[in-house]
């Protein structure tokens, strides 16, 4: 399961990815419609789209000559995970150094001479 | 006076800078001795270290397990690969959710700094797209945030 959470990690490494991650929580919609709010060649939204695909990420229908994407139903969970990890790894550290501060404060009272 | 930076350099590196009120014999110890970890390096409010396991010597073991009031819980493990006491640590650890998440390489260096500490952590990611992906998510700006916050409260 490491590998599914490195795909995850690489499939959201891009900012374009990410906007279209966002725009298909709000529903599904077609390479069209995904490729208005971008200023990238179709093409090049399809390219995304298979990354996000391949990490499952996004699923795709076909509805005559159209592709509509949509979230897939592991998306959150998969997304979830990597949460955890980095606000885990965000606000531990604010939170932690914040108590560390207090922690030396305890163990050097201010004004406290250390001898070399 | 304590606030955080954090910066990238190359592909695959985060640099993150924090001061402190306190000699880097104090900084270091509390990086190190199980007894102080598990009162500062706890993540969010709420949250308990219950197991501390930390060797530090060049291949020591360190395996962090945290845990919240509802149960919930998670664990980190490592090794330390050199250990210059009180100025420098280099370690890997890797977060366990419980998936391991990719290898990250750490190097703590503490320096003197008038009468305080200056704490430099180099990350060192397996790749570029690990490295954005975790930046990306909002780790720095969240940072930031939270030294604003902390900013105000000495502030105060």
């Amino acid at each position: 399961m490491r590998a599914h959470l490195d795909t995850t990690l690489a499939a959201l490494a891009d900012p374009t990815r990410r906007a279209i991650l966002t725009r298909l929580a709000r529903g599904e919609a077609t390479v069209t419609e995904l490729v208005a709010p971008f200023s990238i060649s179709q093409p090049a939204i399809s390219r995304h789209l298979k990354v996000l695909e391949q990490a499952g990420l996004i699923v795709r229908r076909v509805d005559g000559a159209h592709r509509p994407c949509r979230l897939a139903p592991g998306a959150p969970a998969a997304l979830d995970e990597l949460d955890t990890y980095l606000a885990m790894l965000r606000k531990g550290m604010e939170r932690s150094y914040e108590r560390l501060d207090q922690l030396l404060a305890r163990m050097h009272p201010p004004g406290r001479k250390d001898k070399p | 006076m304590s606030k955080l930076t954090l910066r990238t350099e190359g592909d695959t590196f985060v640099v993150v800078t924090r001061r402190f009120a306190a000699p880097p014999a104090a900084v270091f110890a509390a990086h190190v001795e199980p007894a102080l970890l598990q009162q500062w390096c706890l993540g969010p409010d709420g949250w308990t270290m219950p197991v501390c396991i930390c060797d530090p010597r060049p291949g020591g073991a360190i395996r962090y397990e945290w845990q919240n009031a509802e149960g919930h819980g998670f664990h980190l493990t490592g090794e330390f690969v050199e250990v210059e006491a009180p100025h420098r640590l280099v370690h890997v650890e890797r977060m366990h959710l419980p998936d391991p998440t990719p290898d990250n390489r750490v190097e703590t260096t503490f320096t003197a700094d008038g009468d305080g500490t200056l704490m430099v952590m180099r990350m060192t990611l397996p790749d570029a797209e690990t490295r954005a992906a975790m930046l990306a998510t909002g780790m720095a700006d969240g940072m930031e945030v939270g030294y604003q916050r902390l900013d105000r409260m000495t502030q105060r």
